[in-house]
């Protein structure tokens, strides 16, 4: 249990996906500007992130590794290593995710479909998704750590850009230099936050 | 775009149109790949290749996709040419493909190359459609190299690898700035690089939301 809360604020502060690794920077400045659309933006996040992390382990432990078709029990199976089409399987597996959580919503809870809008098919091209999984396949997590992970990943994100969306709320007050105003001024602002950030790491819990 | 010459699809998107400083598309990897001039350059040719050829290839079977499946057909060509970039690095460039890591994966969720093929490849020729590629990929890779040259330079005190200003630890005069080789530094770079851009174009400045009042009287800005 223990492992897991540590893992867990691990995954928030100190690998925070936004400010420490930059994923999802696109989508981290251009929904950034409101508090309400960044917070909306965040949820959709987490909730793909720890649909999709915990999915593509399954996908790569049965499907992908190097001896994961042995279940099949085709002869000569357990040689077989698919772990080149790995790319391509995360991303089908995000797109398809993505589309069918669009389906459901719509159907099923059109509040919240209508809250998050435009930003569900924009999460299949946002790099913090397929961050997260490769990650994840990259440091080898077994599928209980990849609920955690998926979660605490995607929740770091939303506090990231609910934060900056705050900033940049009172920064549109200030009077910045002309060349400055707007993209520039945010990447020094991102900027700065991401050292703060820095001072979480290190942190073992 | 008003005049689609091939010249204009290949020189606009360096400096007038920026994809990093204007369209603010594929900025993750600019980011995390830049502390050193190798490797952005790397970096930035993968991502000319990814971009070109999935740009030409989109093209050419743009009229055979019907318009509800299309984002997932650009992935899978783009997800393929990464694939190819990604096993060709692994074969030839072991030591350079530990280095990113990650980030070569991330080429297909990076906006530009989505995003080219999706604006640019759906409604143009083939043949165009790979200069455009070129042309963004040449810009992102632009930003890329500048960037990864003023952090490795000023933070390791190198250019290539190659010692220029030789540090104190070495001997030499030069006090290498820890600043720039951590990752926050890329922003600032970033952010101050496209201050200088806009200052030089200054129809690209963003208008402000909210207009300063003048000082009514001189004393109130002291």
């Amino acid at each position: 249990m223990e492992h897991y809360l540590s893992l867990l604020a691990k995954s928030i502060f100190v690998e925070n996906m936004a400010l420490a690794f930059f994923l999802g920077m696109c989508t981290f400045l251009a929904v950034s500007k409101k508090v309400s659309s960044a917070l909306g933006l965040g949820v959709a996040v987490i909730v793909v992130l720890s649909i999709t992390v915990p999915v593509n382990n399954l996908v790569y432990t049965y499907l992908l590794q190097e001896g994961a078709l042995t279940w099949t029990g085709i002869s000569g199976a357990e040689n077989i290593d698919l772990s080149f089409l790995g790319l391509l399987s995360y991303i089908g597996v995000i797109a398809a995710l993505v589309q069918i959580m669009e389906m459901f919503l719509d159907k099923y809870v059109p509040a919240l479909y209508n809250a998050l809008g435009v930003f569900l098919p924009l999460i299949t091209v946002n790099c913090a998704i397929l961050g997260g999984v490769l990650f994840m396949v990259e440091r080898q997590y077994n599928f209980g750590e990849s609920v955690v992970y998926g979660f605490g990943a995607g929740v770091g994100w939303a506090l990231a850009i609910a934060a900056l969306a705050g900033i940049r709320e009172k920064l549109k007050y200030s009077d910045v230099p002309a060349g400055l105003q707007g993209l520039g001024i945010t990447f020094l602002t991102v900027g700065l936050m991401s050292l703060g950030f820095m001072s979480f790491s290190g942190i073992q819990l | 775009m008003a005049d689609v010459t091939p010249k204009s699809v290949l020189t606009t998107p360096i400096f007038q149109n920026n994809p990093i400083a204007l369209q603010i598309l594929g900025i993750c990897s600019a980011l995390a790949v830049t502390t050193s001039l190798g490797v952005s350059m790397v970096m930035a040719f993968a991502v000319i290749f990814v971009t070109s050829l999935s740009n030409f290839f989109v093209s050419l079977i743009r009229n055979h996709i019907p318009s509800s499946i299309r984002i997932i057909v650009q992935m899978t060509i783009i997800a393929s040419l990464v694939i190819v970039v990604d096993q060709i690095l692994k074969a030839y460039a072991y030591e350079m493909s530990k280095q990113l890591s990650v980030f070569v994966g991330l080429i297909i969720t990076n906006c530009i190359v989505m995003g080219r093929a999706e604006g640019f490849a759906m409604s143009n020729s083939p043949g165009l459609s790979f200069l455009d590629g070129v042309g963004n990929g040449l810009g992102y890779g632009f930003v890329l190299m500048v960037v990864g040259f003023v952090r490795e330079l000023l933070g390791s005190g190198s250019v290539f690898g190659f010692t220029v200003l030789q540090t104190v630890q070495d001997g030499g005069w030069y006090v290498g700035n820890g600043l720039l080789l951590l990752p926050p530094s890329a922003f600032f770079v970033i952010g101050l690089l496209i201050w200088v851009m806009r200052s030089l174009n200054p129809e690209q400045v963003e208008e402000n939301e909210f207009q300063m009042k003048e000082n009514t009287q001189p004393k109130e800005a002291v």
